[in-house]
């Protein structure tokens, strides 16, 4: 029992943090009907932001204080990232207004390459460290009831709690505030929601700033635990079957969807993979993505897709 | 004044239907095969041949391949890079395990396999539609990447996990220079680009196209969606798993699962888009663009740099590669949305009035 509870837990913070790349997905394809593949990069380019000006900051300026290097260097990436967003706006989707959804894709892909260059033409290609002060010591839990407990990376704890209180942000601000309800608008339909006088331009950029935030935390929480290097633009595609799972238009199923392929993923690792040669982890999201699309093509939440002759 | 059908009368279907009705294209098309077969090994150095042209005739096989189903029958698919893979692994393990195996039939088996195996991640198309479906043909790709890593059959227990062929060889006549590797090629696409421009022509493609365009509307006027997009699957990756044949046996002569990897999937994605969609011309355009971009870009940034007495290093040069052909797919993608192809047709339309304006 303790083995499987600690697979489980495993597999929850895994996907926890899935939900969170997952997440940066499903707000671009909500507002935009982009399905932006270069949410992988972004994570990237993000955490090599971060990383590098939480070093060069403190250079530049001279002072030595850990918090306010890293706060600092947020900032500085988030505004990296809002005028990425601008220029994506600008640049690449404005001008690609009413193009097919394959089109758009193959502008995301053109996207991620770029970022991808971009990123490490300026900021180095080596692997950083980034240090926001996750505590890395593991924890046991439950050690009365089993014999050795279960073992709980504390940092994993402190990245699932992040990740819960982002996409509780996020709900808030959707729900609540009028830029909010004018992402939703933008969503349901592009044209109705311009005709009342919701420019689009403007909310396309706040979405991918957003989307930019979320893969900014993503790419903090992914580099303190792995460091940052270039196989975390790969997370994306780790990512990309939980979108599918939980449908592409739910905000609430990305992070469902994270946390079953999570849970699937080291479960399946440790109890099927064994038997068969290992490294199915791979795929196992994937596959199991396709079953359930034979069953709900809309993915677990997403809409009901309705054809219209 | 020179490309123009005044006067070309045709007097029965036959020649009305054919694939050039225009006697300037067929006279060009004639040339054009003449001239890579017996031209172009006259002018090019070996270089040449392995870098680009080799590469470029293969990949527009797989890019034909794939553009039958993302093109023609409208189901994008990312698991390009598999099939290739399927084809090139069991065409692999029919010369290996069996006594004196044609080259030409385990290439072709090897195709059967891919069909196979394409038509079997083929199926989930039945339900699943668009963006959905792309993502679910990354289970093809993820899944058969681990397959030929993990499961030593395929392999043949080879201790590295690479596999290799020698002493290729066609009725008696070895493939070996890369003169013989070009005409081998050269031979496989000419024969199947005809055979895909027929198929499109005929009454599937035709079905292809209508599921395309909109399959509820073609599932009324009595199209079979499962027939239609099952044969899509089959025809295109039969083709693609020939070309992963050819790309293992003929170009690598010993590889791993590495190279059919998801970004060789992209790479082909790209030059269908960028040759443009639905467009056998198309196919060569895209392939011939994606092959020479990375070697010419190689070549002109050192040189560049150069010129401005700034010494690039070669990490630089990767990075700004990839820069650089992320800013071209993009620029592509807005300046002209159907590809190359298009603008071959315009320029046909053109020159069919020039020099009149209309």
């Amino acid at each position: 029992m303790g083995p499987f509870l600690e697979t489980l837990l495993g597999g929850l913070m895994t996907g926890m943090l899935y939900s969170l790349v997952a997440l940066g997905f499903v707000l671009i394809f909500k507002a935009s009907g982009v399905f932006n593949f270069a949410q992988g990069a972004m994570v990237l380019f993000a955490a090599l932001a971060m990383a590098r000006f939480a070093t060069w900051i403190p250079q530049w300026l001279g002072f030595d204080n850990k918090l306010l290097a890293n706060v600092l260097a947020f900032a500085a990436a988030m505004a990296l990232m809002v005028a990425v967003a601008w220029l994506v706006e600008r640049l690449v989707l404005g001008k690609l207004v009413n193009q097919e959804g394959i089109t758009l894709l193959m502008a995301t892909l053109g996207i991620a390459y770029f970022m991808d260059g971009a990123g490490q033409t300026l900021f180095g290609s080596d692997i950083y460290k980034i240090d926001v002060g996750l505590p890395k010591d593991p924890i046991f839990l439950l050690e009365s009831t089993f014999s050795g407990g279960i073992l709980v990376n504390k940092e994993d704890l402190y990245a699932a709690a992040i990740a819960a209180t982002l996409v509780a942000l996020l709900s808030l601000f959707f729900q609540k505030t009028a830029t909010g309800r004018a992402l939703r608008a933008v969503a349901d339909d592009h044209q109705a929601a311009q005709s009342i006088g919701i420019p689009l331009n403007r909310i396309w950029v706040i979405v991918w700033s957003v989307a930019g935030f979320v893969a900014l935390v993503a790419g903090v929480i992914w580099g303190s635990k792995l460091g940052v290097q270039f196989s975390l633009s790969l997370v994306a595609l780790k990512a990309l079957p939980v979108v599918i799972l939980g449908g592409l238009t739910s905000v609430p199923g990305a992070i469902i969807g994270g946390l079953i392929i999570g849970v699937g993923e080291k479960l399946s690792e440790v109890y099927i993979g064994s038997q068969i040669g290992g490294g199915i982890e791979i795929w196992f999201g994937y596959v199991l993505v396709l079953f359930v699309l034979l069953v709900r093509p809309q993915g677990l939440f997403g809409e009901k897709i309705i054809d219209r002759v | 004044m020179l490309y123009r059908e005044n006067g070309q009368f045709k007097t029965s279907y036959r020649s009305d239907q054919q694939v050039f009705p225009i006697a300037q294209d067929r006279i060009a098309i004639w040339l054009l095969v003449a001239f890579a077969a017996i031209g172009v090994p006259l002018l090019v150095d070996e270089y040449l041949f392995r870098a680009i042209l080799i590469p470029f005739l293969i990949l527009s096989l797989a890019a034909l391949g794939l553009n039958i189903l993302v093109g023609y029958c409208g189901q994008i698919s990312l698991g390009t890079g598999a099939f290739m893979a399927v084809g090139a692994y069991a065409a692999y393990n029919f010369m290996v395990r069996i006594e004196g195996m044609p080259l030409l039939a385990a290439l072709l088996l090897g195709g059967v396999c891919a069909t196979v195996v394409g038509v079997l991640f083929g199926i989930p198309s039945l339900r699943i539609k668009g963006l959905y479906l792309a993502v679910a043909t990354l289970a093809a790709q993820f899944f058969v990447d681990w397959a030929f890593l993990r499961i030593k059959w395929f392999t043949n227990y080879s201790s590295s996990g690479s596999v290799s062929v020698a002493n290729l060889n066609v009725f008696g006549i070895p493939i070996d220079t890369p003169h013989a590797k070009y005409l081998f090629c050269l031979g496989f696409l000419v024969v199947f680009a005809l055979a895909a421009k027929n198929l499109v022509r005929s009454h599937i493609g035709r079905e292809w196209m209508a599921i395309r365009d909109m399959d509820v509307a073609a599932a009324v006027i009595g199209i079979r969606p499962v027939y239609a997009k099952l044969t899509a699957f089959a025809v295109s990756s039969f083709i693609v798993g020939v070309s992963g044949a050819l790309w293992g046996f003929v170009h690598l002569g010993s590889w791993e699962p590495a190279a059919f990897s998801i970004d060789r999937s992209f790479q082909l994605l790209f030059m269908i888009i960028i040759g443009g969609l639905g467009s056998i011309m198309g196919s060569f355009f895209g392939a011939a663009f994606i092959v020479m971009l990375p070697v010419f870009l190689n070549q002109a940034l050192p040189a560049l740099g150069g010129l401005v007495g700034v010494n690039i290093d070669t990490a630089t040069i990767a990075h700004a590669e990839l820069m650089i052909f992320g800013a071209l797919i993009v620029f592509f993608l807005i300046v002209e949305p159907h590809g190359l192809a298009r603008l071959w047709s315009i320029g046909k339309e053109k020159m069919r009035l020039w020099p009149f304006p209309h």
